[in-house]
């Protein structure tokens, strides 16, 4: 039997490695329909991913792909693109990866508005490793490193971080809206510059386990509850343990780094 | 030798080789003694339709590189110890996913950030033992703005070939000394492309394609890049032949590593270069240096045998392989001493020391390079 998706989807490399109702499967079949629908030639997407349990997802898309270094995904996809810039190149990483031994790569490449989708998939939790605190777990949650609540590590806020340092295009979905999720990835592969979506995830096995939070339909549940989608400015796009602002909250279409690489190469010949 | 003269230091004779070896993408972050790489790289690159790009760390700057050669391109990055130290994943990284590229390391003095301007042979062992894990990689070190352009050329000729890091050590006294460079006609100059995989892809030829599949003979896999239809994949986890995660499975791991390895082992007689001076006959004493230090050596080694003394100058040019084997058989011609003389505390003499027990280290430990007259008073002050 041929799923809708076979074409897009790595079938031999199946069953995925990711514990039973975790939300990185939801990521990566947005991707892959975000694709499909944009009629995005996969010899031309390249796929690169960090570590971690996220980091996992370049196994899986059938397209030219690479699984990196821990936090370098960022750069590797940079020197890709540069190399090869009719190549749509797209990074996926945790908010372990992308945030915070990745954080510096992050801000540059959003500085830059360098030519790259990245999806960040925030589980609030190191998955991967068994449950230590993330730089995006809340306020109050049990972590294995927080062992007493999280009264001491304040997250950051991706969305208000990357708007700030740049980017083109910057989103919240969770895994509870894939069809927006599938939509704003379908938007982001026609933009040019940076484009940033955090897709908040859920993670049963660990984070739910540790923070009582009844399994993964629960949390799935859960995050309808607590997410509200709003047209606000990336200052209001509010993320808490109670509360998650989701929606596009940068769209805007500047020049991106291949463009002013282009500029500039004509000054050096003129020069 | 007929060219174009030029009269440059060290640190752009190596940044000039490089484009004239193919390379079209350069990331680095500043640091000294490095930074003119960067720049003539930053002023030149652009004009041939390359890429510069000046990264926020090294970390990033030895990824970008990394990414850039898996879409195509020849790719370099220049740095110095400290810069190194911070990419030491990244080169266990390169040597995994097999990744030709080159990192110029022009040396200064350390240990941490230790004396930025300064020269020091610090960093021979750090290269080879940076990452976690066994692989190989190759080592080049040139003695002279000359050497420095056309063992460039040969960096990225290797990496092409074997599909690995390869280093390129300079010193900061060769990097930061001028003097004539001849450029040979570009008909002249040998290049080495990566083998690519036979065949056009195609739905059933990609099914088919295996991304890490060796060439029997050399053990390197043809190279796949990003773009050209393969599907193909970068891994950085233990991978089987079609690049998926094998880290479950200990014999694909095992072989994996074993022809990481081998790939460099087994073809160490056609990578390895050494240079010797005055060996031919018998000879009582022998000195082997490396880099400036084998040139000012040499300098000493020819007076030395003019007042009569049976001295010779061996010169290991790749420092990895280590020419192990060439120099043991010039060593047991020695009928009295080895001498090591090199600007660090024993880095070429753990290697010496390792066939030969009549060796002595001669550390020249001080920001002044000796001169001839220095070497030949430390000579005469031990026979």
């Amino acid at each position: 039997m041929k799923h809708p998706l076979d074409e897009y989807l790595r079938i031999e490399a199946f069953p995925t490695i990711w514990c039973p109702g975790c939300g990185n499967g939801i990521v990566l079949g947005a991707i892959a329909r975000a694709l499909k629908r944009a009629k995005v030639d996969p010899d031309k997407v390249v796929l690169v991913t960090g570590i971690g349990c996220a980091g996992r997802m370049a196994t899986y898309l059938y397209t030219d792909n690479a699984h990196v270094l821990h936090g370098r995904a960022i750069p590797f996809a940079t020197g890709v693109k540069l190399a090869k810039p009719d190549l749509e190149v797209i990074v996926v990483g945790g908010d372990g990866d992308i945030l915070a031994i990745g954080g510096n790569h992050l801000i540059h490449a959003a500085r830059r508005n360098m030519d790259l989708l990245v999806i960040m998939v925030n589980n609030q939790i190191y998955g991967m490793t068994g449950g230590q605190v993330a730089p995006t777990s809340p306020l109050g949650a049990y972590t294995t490193t927080t062992p007493y609540g999280n009264i001491i590590e304040r997250p950051f806020n991706a969305v208000k971080l990357v708007a700030a340092a740049g980017a083109n295009y910057v989103a919240r979905w969770t895994v509870a809206h894939p069809i927006q999720l599938t939509l704003s990835i379908k938007e982001c592969l026609k933009k040019r510059g940076f484009r940033f979506i955090e897709v908040v995830s859920i993670c049963p096995t660990i984070y739910g386990r540790l923070n009582k939070l009844g399994g993964a339909p629960n949390m799935i549940k859960l995050l309808r509850k607590i997410s509200v989608v709003k047209k606000v400015p990336p200052e209001e796009a509010e993320i808490s343990a109670d509360k998650i602002v989701c929606g596009v909250f940068v769209n805007k279409d500047e020049e991106g780094y291949m463009d002013r690489l282009i500029k500039y190469r004509e000054r050096a010949l003129r020069t | 030798m007929s060219g174009r003269v030029e009269f440059v230091h060290g640190d752009y004779a190596c940044a000039m080789a490089a484009i004239d070896a193919g390379c079209r993408f350069f990331a680095s972050y500043p640091i000294t003694p490095s930074t003119e790489i960067a720049e003539y790289m930053a002023r030149e690159l652009p004009k041939v339709g390359g890429v510069f790009i000046q990264f926020e760390d090294e970390l990033g700057s030895i990824m970008a590189i990394i990414g850039a050669s898996w879409a195509g391109l020849k790719a370099m990055t220049a740095t110095s110890g400290p810069g190194i130290c911070l990419m030491a994943e990244a080169i266990g990284f390169a040597a995994m996913t097999e990744t030709p590229c080159v990192i110029v390391d022009v040396q200064r003095a350390g240990p941490a950030t230790g004396a930025a301007t300064r020269p020091w042979q610090g960093d021979l062992q750090q290269v080879k033992w940076l990452s976690s894990g066994d692989y190989e990689i190759i080592a080049l070190y040139p003695w002279s703005v000359q050497e420095t352009y056309f063992l460039t050329i040969d960096a990225f000729n290797l990496a092409e070939m074997y599909r690995v890091p390869v280093f390129f050590l300079l010193d900061a006294v060769v990097g930061h000394m001028r003097e004539k460079l001849v450029i040979p006609p570009k008909d002249q100059i040998k290049i080495v492309n990566r083998k690519k995989p036979s065949g056009v892809p195609d739905e059933e030829s990609r099914k088919r394609f295996k991304p890490y599949e060796p060439d029997p003979e050399t053990l390197v896999p043809p190279m796949a890049c990003f773009g050209e239809g393969w599907r193909t994949r970068c891994e950085t986890s233990a991978h089987d032949e079609w690049g998926l995660p094998a880290d479950n499975k200990s014999d694909v791991h095992g072989a994996l590593v074993k022809r990481l390895c081998d790939k460099i082992r087994k073809n160490r007689d056609k990578i390895v270069k050494w240079d010797i001076a005055f060996c031919e006959g018998s000879l009582d004493y022998l000195i082997v240096s490396e880099g400036f230090m084998a040139r000012i050596c040499k300098a000493a080694v020819l007076e030395l045998r003019e007042k009569g003394l049976k001295i010779g100058l061996f010169r290991p040019i790749t420092i990895w392989p280590f020419p192990d084997k060439e120099l043991r058989e010039v060593a047991s011609k020695v009928s009295k001493k080895i001498f090591v003389i090199e600007m660090n505390y024993g880095q070429v003499y753990k290697e010496v020391t390792r066939f030969s027990e009549n060796v002595e280290l001669i550390p020249w430990l001080s920001y002044e390079p000796p001169t001839p007259r220095d070497i030949i008073n430390l000579i005469r002050e031990r026979i």
